[in-house]
């Protein structure tokens, strides 16, 4: 069954059993985030080095490229520090949101 | 390895989930999900042991968790032995024919877990020769309870037990030598790191076609070595490259060694990296002694693996 924070104790399985495998996947980590990772698609030659080495399992494959799980990607950097050819850039959160708003984004 | 070749089999549909709370950056995540991506390649089925630890305790948090394959969690202690039951328990279900499918254990633990609270466990298990890959990621400390020394933390780092000050400079003692227990058990075991993948996965395979095995994976942590998370590879890389951590296996008492750097990098490049060596870097002549001191012990170390390669290579 699908255990759900808040749920009442006397509903929850005998001995706190978790049967659904992989369930973290619905706990979103991406809002740890305070930069975030933007493949540049052309430079990138899909090596899948990132994929390899992303501790998050927050990198996907599509059609033989990358692409980032931004709901679970904690920004670790990881991914661009492994690139041997740079495709991935590092961008601060707080600049993003500024772009996309165009206003001062508040701390 | 070809890397291509194992995304195209795994995809995205690796057993290891996202949405685990490890720290942002922690290698010993992608220690896990490397080993169990090994595992889901060659089409193992497999149940992992976990003993106590940060990777236990961040991916298995109420109601959640992160893993696809059978688990069982358990104390700090004890990880081997209950890989031991776990072994004995499929041999008698196979005995009786309620089970006709072949189930390879993985034990995960921390160098808490490995080298001080469970190595009673692991001894015994490994003396038993019960059939598991203990794998242990090796960060270095007590992370998950607050950066205390284990008997793993190198000479001189600072911790939170063995704090940098005016009496002291750190950990006074060397590290213990968990590959050389290991394969005194005349088992196979290696040490490899987390940023050479490649001997990692050679190792892997070796390890699951000889059980009991014991692999020692080095695994850079952000919040006790003190340095940004997106630097966890390089310095890994960086323990390989300046000897401190080299590559090696024992694969029943014939000792091999994997990778010589043509130059080897002085320690204190590596040393440079990490806020725990920080206290090591002002330039006084008790410093640089202390340096020539731990320079001296890492090539010592790393001669007498070359001299043991030698000496059992026939």
């Amino acid at each position: 069954m699908q255990i759900k924070p808040g749920l009442p104790w006397k509903e929850l399985p005998l001995g706190g059993v978790i049967d659904v495998p992989g369930s973290s996947v619905e706990f979103h980590t991406g809002d740890w985030r305070s930069s975030r990772p933007v493949i540049d698609l052309n430079k990138c030659t899909g090596c899948m080095l990132c994929w390899l080495n992303c501790p998050d399992n927050a990198i996907k494959i599509k059609n033989g490229k990358v692409e980032i799980d931004y709901d679970h990607c904690k920004g670790c950097g990881l991914c661009a520090s492994v690139c041997p050819v740079k495709a991935i850039s590092m961008r601060r959160e707080a600049l993003e949101e500024e772009e996309r708003h165009g206003s001062k984004h508040k701390p | 390895m070809n890397i291509k070749q194992l995304a195209e089999k795994i995809g995205n549909n690796s057993w290891f989930a996202p949405g685990h709370r490890l720290c942002a950056g922690c290698n010993a995540g992608i220690i896990a999900k490397f080993v169990l991506n090994f595992a889901q390649f060659k089409g193992y089925k497999v149940i992992t042991v976990l003993a106590t630890g940060c990777l236990e305790v961040a991916t298995t948090i109420f109601p959640y968790t992160s893993w696809k394959t059978a688990y069982m969690h358990n104390a700090f202690e004890n990880a081997a032995a209950t890989a031991s039951g776990i072994g004995a328990a499929l041999k008698s279900l196979k005995k009786k024919g309620l089970l006709k499918e072949d189930y390879k254990i993985v034990v995960f633990g921390g160098d808490g877990g490995t080298y001080d609270i469970g190595l009673q466990s692991l001894s015994g298990a490994l003396e038993r020769k019960h059939e598991f890959v203990y794998i242990c990621y090796d960060n270095e400390a007590y992370m998950n309870t607050g950066i205390q020394r284990s008997s793993a933390t190198p000479m001189l780092a600072s911790t939170t037990t063995t704090p940098s000050g005016k009496v002291s400079k750190g950990k006074q003692q060397p590290r213990k030598d968990l590959i050389a227990i290991a394969a005194a058990h005349d088992v196979y075991a290696a040490q490899t790191s987390v940023s050479h993948l490649q001997d990692f996965w050679k190792k892997l395979e070796k390890a699951f076609n000889d059980q009991p095995a014991v692999l020692n994976v080095l695994s850079p942590c952000t919040r006790g070595w003190y340095f940004p998370p997106d630097q966890g590879i390089k310095i890994a890389k960086l323990a390989v490259e300046t000897n401190y951590w080299p590559l090696y296996e024992v694969d029943h008492g014939r000792w091999i060694l994997n990778y010589e750097p043509k130059q080897r990098k002085p320690i204190i490049e590596w040393l440079k990296t990490q806020g725990r060596f920080k206290h090591l870097l002002q330039p006084t002549q008790e410093n640089e002694k202390l340096i020539a001191q731990l320079q001296e012990m890492v090539d010592k170390r790393f001669e007498y693996i070359k001299k043991l390669a030698r000496a059992t290579s026939e």
